[in-house]
């Protein structure tokens, strides 16, 4: 996070053994009575320790489902997954549920997008923190107590020696979201994974958490992925960014280059619906068309070719062929079949002065 | 509030002017009482919205911003007359139906109509569209020239649905769809006013451009007037003729949507515009961030006078002690702020600002 002015992370001294946490083609299939629904289908990425990857779509995009997958919080039965998940050199998928739940907590936690929901309301915001505290570590009540009261007032909840005995829907909205934070930083995961964080919250709290993450991040280290559907939030937050589409990884490049080179229109169309502060207001929003498309039956070629507004540039091989995610220039991988001098014209001329 | 009303009359009568004005909102409050004990005494009351003071223009767009709980979906709910004020005036074309019975609303309900934020809980499932969208003509015994289902098609169609689509349940939709399908029965019979609370807010960041075209498009050709209900400011830009801003109940700026944007005046008003997360990673290091400390105080105990005075950056003894007017601090551009932010050119001598 030290390197804003160019995000570009230092790639170039991974550790020997590879990085942190690795995805190789993770496949997430639940069969249904209406056919099997494709959440994720060949998703490929890597985080590093001290890095952050956003990810980022539409809902039903696959997003969420992925981050349950690393986590193994599928329930067994429902879900059908392929591929690996690779965390330290240990791979995740078909390990058994209780060496994950060894894992959960001491090498990976997760912040959940709603906190009241995902907090027990029967005990207390600090008996929850204590439970996972006193499963990774070997201490007394007291002084995993302690230990709860500082996680607290570390992510700036006032009065933490009186608010770790209050109930979670005593706690505000914004309130709520930190104590899951201190939840999920209580054991010093290696891993964190914050799904939505800060979308049930408003904009002054959001900045609020968002600086926290970042700033605990610094301290502790730790890999962080971010799932989210704003724009801005990875903005502020990643060195890197995939953007998903129906289960499938469209773009995957360094935060800097999704914000000022995109390569994929689905991410093109991302910034083009957004309305922004920092730019002069324009008259009229470009939606991307239509809706996106049902996991069930997905396009055949690329999932995104009904929507796309260049798709016949590609002689019809959009709708036949799905385009594999390719290395188009350094860390910048696209999947999609636009020929670069296409794609480049369309961007300088169409896209590029629109932004 | 002693010199609210005068304001709100110089305004009006620069505003009429150039347009005419079809609602007028004077000195509103909303209390919902709090009652304990066997008796069901009142102990207090939430004071939700408590004096607010505002016109919307023929044909314009107002927008109403602030964090949850300041009282923004209360306003709109009174103005729609879905709650009953505990004080103030509402007048809409003059008629003043603040305190009218439902039977003398009901013919008012064709030129006030509402878009409700949540496309799923909005509409009847073991309804058809059909029926939902149909159900306005048939509660006003509104003829129709082709018949109701002709009407209710082309309405569909308006909106960017198909007329297939008549005999279909809301649970086939999609969540764009369904907001669709609110706004085409909002329109069903060419009501003057629209309220729309939050109506994007539940969409993906795609469909959100499409209901904003939409909503503009229909604005142009019907000449609707909308007030907006929404947190996400840059939306809000988008969308708005002019924007308030409310803090905890009450309206702390108002002004047309460039000056607001460009100069804000109200400290809350610049947190706010500061936190929302821009789309550019070249930002990060660049952007001065002001950092509201804390939440929202409770509603059922506002701080004294300046209700923002706990968590303002600028506040000083006064702020406790005497609450700011709501003044004119240039054309158009009311501001309830002792020490107001941005004062570049100072007009004539401020009304009501203490020196």
């Amino acid at each position: 996070m030290s390197t804003d002015a160019a995000p570009i992370v230092d790639r170039s001294a991974p550790s020997p053994a590879g990085p942190f946490l690795q995805v190789k083609d993770l496949r997430v299939h639940f069969p249904t009575d209406d056919g099997v629904v494709k959440s994720v289908d060949g998703l490929s990425f890597s985080v590093e320790r001290g890095q952050t990857l956003g990810i980022v779509g539409e809902s039903g995009s696959g997003k969420s489902v992925t981050s349950l997958s690393i986590m193994g919080l599928h329930p067994p039965g429902t879900a059908e997954i392929s591929g690996q998940v690779v965390l330290n050199g240990d791979n995740l998928v078909g390990a058994s549920a209780e060496h994950i739940r060894r894992l959960r907590g001491k090498d990976m936690a997760m912040i959940f997008q709603d906190p009241l929901s995902a907090m027990h309301p029967y005990y207390t915001v600090g008996h929850q923190i204590i439970e996972a505290y006193r499963i990774h570590n070997r201490v007394s009540k007291q002084v995993a107590r302690k230990h709860a009261i500082d996680m607290l007032d570390r992510v700036g909840i006032p009065q933490p020696k009186s608010r770790v005995d209050d109930y979670p829907h005593q706690f505000s909205g914004g309130m709520r979201q930190r104590a899951m934070i201190a939840m999920a930083l209580s054991c010093d995961p290696e891993l964190l994974i914050a799904d939505e964080p800060t979308t049930a919250l408003d904009v002054t709290v959001q900045a609020q958490i968002l600086d926290l993450i970042r700033d605990l991040q610094q301290e502790f280290n730790s890999a962080v992925i971010i799932i989210t559907h704003d724009l801005g939030v990875v903005a502020e937050l990643a060195d890197d960014i995939l953007v998903m589409y129906a289960g499938r990884s469209v773009e995957y490049a360094s935060a800097h280059e999704i914000f000022t080179a995109p390569l994929h229109p689905y991410t093109w169309g991302l910034l083009g619906s957004m309305p922004r502060l920092d730019r002069e207001r324009t008259e009229r929003l470009k939606p991307i068309q239509g809706a996106p498309p049902s996991l069930i039956n997905v396009p055949t070629g690329c999932p995104f070719h009904p929507r796309c507004t260049y798709a016949e540039l590609t002689a019809g091989a959009s709708e036949t062929e799905r385009p594999e995610l390719v290395e188009i220039s350094p860390r910048h991988h696209v999947a999609c079949h636009l020929s670069a001098p296409d794609r480049q014209r369309v961007w300088e001329n169409d896209i590029k002065p629109s932004l | 509030m002693t010199s609210a009303p005068t304001d709100a009359a110089t305004s009006q009568s620069r505003a009429s002017a150039k347009s005419e004005d079809l609602l007028v909102v004077t000195d509103l409050q909303k209390h919902f009482p709090i009652r304990r004990g066997l008796l069901q005494r009142q102990v207090g009351a939430v004071q939700a919205v408590d004096g607010m003071s505002f016109s919307v223009h023929k044909g314009e767009t107002l927008s109403l911003v602030g964090e949850s709980g300041c009282g923004k979906t209360t306003t709109g709910r009174m103005l729609t007359r879905l709650l009953e004020p505990t004080g103030g005036t509402i007048l809409f074309e003059g008629k003043d139906i603040t305190h009218i019975s439902a039977g003398k609303m009901r013919p008012l309900r064709r030129d006030v109509q509402m878009i409700f934020q949540d496309p799923y809980g909005s509409l009847n499932p073991r309804h058809t569209v059909g029926t939902i969208v149909g159900a306005p003509f048939r509660l006003q015994n509104v003829k129709t020239e082709h018949g109701v289902k002709k009407t209710v098609q082309e309405l569909l169609e308006l909106v960017g649905l198909s007329p297939e689509h008549y005999n279909r349940y809301p649970h086939e939709f999609s969540g764009g769809q369904r907001q669709r399908i609110g706004i085409a029965r909002a329109l069903a019979l060419k009501p003057k006013l629209i309220v729309a609370d939050e109506p994007v807010s539940a969409l993906d960041v795609s469909i959100q451009a499409q209901v904003i075209n939409l909503l503009e498009d229909l604005q142009d050709e019907l000449g609707l007037t909308y007030v907006t209900i929404a947190h996400d400011l840059s939306v809000v830009r988008h969308m708005s003729d002019r924007v308030a801003v409310m803090y905890l109940g009450k309206m702390v700026e108002i002004a047309d949507r460039t000056p607001l944007y460009e100069r804000p005046m109200h400290p809350y008003t610049v947190a706010l515009m500061s936190a929302v997360p821009i789309p550019d990673t070249g930002r990060r290091t660049r952007r001065e961030r002001i950092r509201l400390e804390g939440d929202v105080p409770s509603p059922i105990n506002p701080p004294t006078a300046c209700r923002f005075h706990t968590r303002c950056w600028k506040a000083q003894g006064i702020c406790s002690t005497i609450e700011p007017p709501l003044a004119e601090l240039a054309p158009g551009h009311r501001v309830a702020c002792h020490f107001p932010e941005n004062l570049i050119d100072l007009p004539t001598p401020t009304v009501g600002r203490p020196v």
